[in-house]
């Protein structure tokens, strides 16, 4: 819990590695045709490589409950932003223009 | 009482400076995050109504570079976490050298990014009244460069930003401001860059990868 | 040791006395002087948007459009409206009275970031500047709501200034809300938990959760109209097969939550004065402190209600309908609870119970006309008409000014240190009463027979309501110069106040008339609830001051 927590310096190298990987990796499946899932595993990635920064970088992993909170408020928000925007935009042509 | 010298009046201990410190970047962040996601959102209205056109433009974008940026990107976090390991050490030269690697990983990453701008006003696939619509089948192509540079524009921005509060902290780790008590800046600014680095981790995929399948 | 046999010795310098000049004022980290420039600077706005308020009524006087043009009188509900909400509505309670008390409340000596909070003073003068400056050369005319693709590609008013300015000053509400959150969270006094705060804090900090999570979004989307006007790079464009809907929704996803911002504030004034002046604590506290968070929380799930009739998905429609009847129950279990709190108390009559009660009465019927607006069929009939002109005055007007008044002449003892006239205070009061519901009480009728919004002609069957209106207008604008005078005069002439004039408690009134620069001596440990009034505590029994009392016990340190 002490925000004085020091991380050995090999995490970070690891986490550096890791995100490296990552990269790599998410370059590599872009050409590779998982019909629809490509989205999917690129998202999927590209939150992995996020959470890492997040957990690692930026000490939340070691951090209280509040600064949890936080972190996940704003892609909390940005979930409500998306989904209820998305409940019109995919839903408004469900019915056909009515005949004159 | 004591006093330390970094210790604001009116706050009762350098602990509660800094966890009020750190609780308000984390605050800000959530802005950041806000002020993204409006792009992000106007992204993924779009590609879902558009998906031609965003193939159309995804493939007008070089992976190679957007990769390298990525690359750099990552590896500027990597020198931020390390000025900070550092400074909780007291190792006040090492602070100073991997800022001036934070600052010139930066630096790289605008180099590039500007390469790649030049590129698209050469070709003309910068949207405006000059956009070179008869490179691309759909009208709608144009609203995906038009989102493209709304985005990295804005990221690149905040870079700029980023790159500024650095050479400000370099000073700072020169004039040997940072102890192992006591770097809240360091802290604070190195938060911000990782978030600046995580909205990249998320840009690369989006428009740059998505659809290179096809 | 007492304040008082210390002031009878020599005066302690106050936040006001403490040093002088126009330096001192400009560069100050104090939140008290803070709040008072935003007080300054929010009142030169109030008076301009009414001045655009004054002709707007005055235009609509007669039938015929025959004192100004149709696209003169665009810009004058445009320049009111974005004036109002952005300049008056959103900083009102939250920067000048939040400012001010909410450290105190809290038992801290500043907001958190004292550096951060003038900041957000300045980007707030900038940004207004520049939104006075598109206002004297030309003005705008898309409503305050810059709907594209007007805004972005047809209008040939100064849209591009007026963003900018807009654009700036939310991020003075963003650091506002920054700023309160973090103080909330870590500067409270030792023993003061999150359950016996001021309501009025719990409502600040909702307030800030809207600010920080809604504003970025609004930000975001004004810049995207600047860059399709000014580098054409049309995001919104319809020609480029852009959505002029995607627009609204991120327009709306911060200004529907704004409203709460507006809003929340003055509920919490009123939980205050309320308790105060019945002398009873608050009825319900639990049920008045989550039912703010839960506005905060549920009024982001309901925007889409500004969209009926804009062509958006009508399943979307039937969701967001269902949602907006949701948001109403915690703003119905507030009113439910101040009544309760009415209950057999001793109740008195002052100036800011007077605006409380007037607010309760108005807010109850702006909240459930906004219950019509939200049934998704009714809302077809009445969208932009003068019904929802109407609602939102009644909520905003009724409900957040008459708050904001209530919150002035409340805690006007604390911040000046003088009493501001009772009598007059009270005529004032019933004057604002009576011409804001001949204002905007013949406009729900106006709306339901059919005139529309943002018109400068009409038919002449609506011509007698209007006058109604007009003439309530004035009556209303008479009644805000009232204040505006005697507040004024009171900084000179004013009974001196004591440390707690109204025999009140919160720690804000522990603390001498004006506070001292740092609020306390020594931090104070608080040991009780809020509103721990007593049953048989008549307020009109005695008019002495309590002294402050400061605990012996000197433990300092955050709890939590």
């Amino acid at each position: 819990m002490s925000e004085n927590h020091v991380v050995p310096l090999s995490l970070h190298l690891k986490v550096f590695a890791a995100l490296i990987v990552l990269t790599g990796l998410t370059v590599l499946v872009a050409f590779a045709d998982f019909g629809r899932m490509n989205d999917v595993v690129a998202i999927t990635i590209a939150v992995t490589k996020a959470s890492l920064v997040v957990l690692y970088f930026m000490h939340v992993r070691w951090s209280g409950k509040l600064v949890w909170v936080f972190a996940a408020a704003g892609f909390l928000w940005l979930g409500i932003l998306l989904s209820i925007t998305f409940a019109d935009v995919v839903s408004r042509d469900w019915i056909p223009e009515l005949p004159m | 009482m004591s006093h330390h010298p970094a210790l604001a009046h009116h706050f009762e201990d350098l602990e509660q400076q800094h966890e009020s410190a750190t609780l308000g970047m984390w605050a800000f962040l959530i802005t950041e995050v806000m002020f993204f996601g409006g792009l992000f959102t106007a992204y993924a209205v779009y590609r879902w109504r558009y998906p031609e056109a965003w193939l159309e433009g995804s493939h007008e974008l070089d992976i190679g570079l957007g990769a390298l940026n990525t690359a750099i990107l990552i590896g500027s976090s990597l020198t931020v976490v390390l000025s900070i390991h550092a400074a909780q050490r007291g190792e006040s030269r090492k602070i100073v050298r991997w800022l001036l690697a934070t600052i010139g990983l930066g630096l790289a990453f605008l180099v590039v990014k500007a390469i790649e701008y030049s590129h698209k006003f050469h070709v003309g696939h910068v949207p405006g009244p000059n956009f070179a619509s008869g490179d691309f089948v759909h009208t709608e192509t144009q609203l995906y460069f038009g989102l493209y540079f709304a985005m990295t524009g804005m990221h690149a921005v905040h870079m700029v930003i980023g790159i500024g509060l650095f050479a400000v902290l370099l000073g700072m780790a020169m004039r040997r401001r940072f102890t192992p008590e006591h770097h809240s800046w360091l802290e604070m600014c190195g938060l911000y860059w990782h978030f600046v680095d995580i909205v990249w981790i998320f840009l690369f995929p989006l428009l740059y990868l998505l659809g290179r399948n096809q | 040791m007492s304040a008082d046999t210390k002031r009878a010795a020599a005066p302690e310098p106050n936040y006001i006395t403490a040093n002088y000049g126009i330096k001192s004022w400009l560069l100050t980290t104090d939140h008290k002087r803070i709040g008072l420039l935003y007080l300054i600077s929010i009142s030169v706005f109030f008076f301009i948007g009414g001045a655009f308020a004054v002709l707007i009524r005055m235009e609509l006087l007669t039938p015929e459009g025959d004192l100004v043009d149709s696209e003169t009188y665009n810009k004058l509900f445009t320049q009111h409206g974005l004036i109002m909400i952005f300049f008056f509505l959103v900083p009102s309670i939250p920067a000048v009275l939040g400012n001010f008390l909410l450290p105190i409340m809290l038992g801290a000596k500043d907001l958190a970031f004292p550096r951060i909070n003038l900041l957000s003073w300045y980007v707030y003068t900038v940004g207004g500047l520049v939104t006075l400056y598109a206002t004297a050369t030309g003005g705008v005319d898309t409503g305050w709501t810059f709907y594209t693709p007007y805004s972005s590609t047809y209008a040939n008013t100064q849209v591009m200034y007026t963003a900018v300015g807009v654009f700036i000053t939310g991020f003075s509400s963003i650091l506002t809300g920054l700023n309160f959150i973090v103080t909330t969270h870590k500067m409270r006094a030792p023993g003061l938990t999150w359950f016996r705060l001021p309501l009025f804090v719990w409502a600040q900090y909702a307030t800030s959760l809207i600010m920080v999570l809604g504003t970025p979004v609004l930000a975001i989307t004004i810049l995207l109209v600047a860059l399709e006007r000014g580098l054409g790079i049309g995001i919104f464009d319809p020609k480029l097969g852009g959505d002029p809907l995607l627009f609204q929704h991120l327009f709306w996803f911060y200004s529907h939550p704004a409203v709460y911002i507006m809003i929340l504030p003055g509920m919490g004034v009123i939980s205050e004065v309320i308790s105060c002046f019945a002398r009873k604590r608050v009825f319900g506290y639990g049920f008045i402190a989550f039912s703010s968070l839960a506005i905060a929380v549920l009024g982001f799930l309901v925007w889409g209600h500004h969209m009926f009739t804009s062509g958006q998905s009508v399943y979307a429609g039937l969701v967001f309908s269902f949602l907006t009847m949701v948001v109403a129950i915690p703003s119905a279990v507030k009113v439910f609870n101040w009544i309760a709190t009415l209950y057999k108390g001793s109740i008195s009559f002052e100036t800011p119970m007077l605006y409380a009660l007037g607010f309760i009465g108005l807010f109850t019927i702006g909240g459930l006309t906004g219950i019509f607006l939200g049934t998704l069929a009714l809302d077809v009939h009445v969208h932009d008409t003068y019904f929802v002109v109407a609602h939102f005055h009644y909520v905003m007007v009724g409900g957040m000014v008459m708050a904001y008044l209530a919150g002035i002449h409340f805690w006007w003892p604390k911040i000046t240190g003088r009493m501001y006239p009772e009598t007059i205070a009270k005529f004032a009061a019933v004057v604002i009463f009576i011409g804001f519901n001949l204002t905007f009480f013949p406009q729900f009728l106006l709306g339901y027979v059919g005139m529309p919004r943002r018109y400068h002609a009409y038919p002449e069957e609506f011509q007698v309501l209007n006058v109604m209106s007009t003439a309530g207008a004035s009556i209303l604008g008479i009644g805000y110069l009232i204040p505006m005078g005697y507040l004024v005069w009171s900084l000179w002439w004013g009974k001196v106040a004591a440390a707690n004039p109204w025999r009140a408690k919160g720690l804000e009134w522990e603390v001498p008339s004006p506070p001292p620069t740092f609020n306390f001596d020594q931090t104070p440990v608080v040991t009780e609830e809020a509103y721990a009034y007593a049953a048989d505590d008549s307020f009109v029994e005695t008019e002495a001051a309590k002294p402050p009392t400061y605990p012996s016990d000197p433990k300092v340190g955050a709890d939590s």
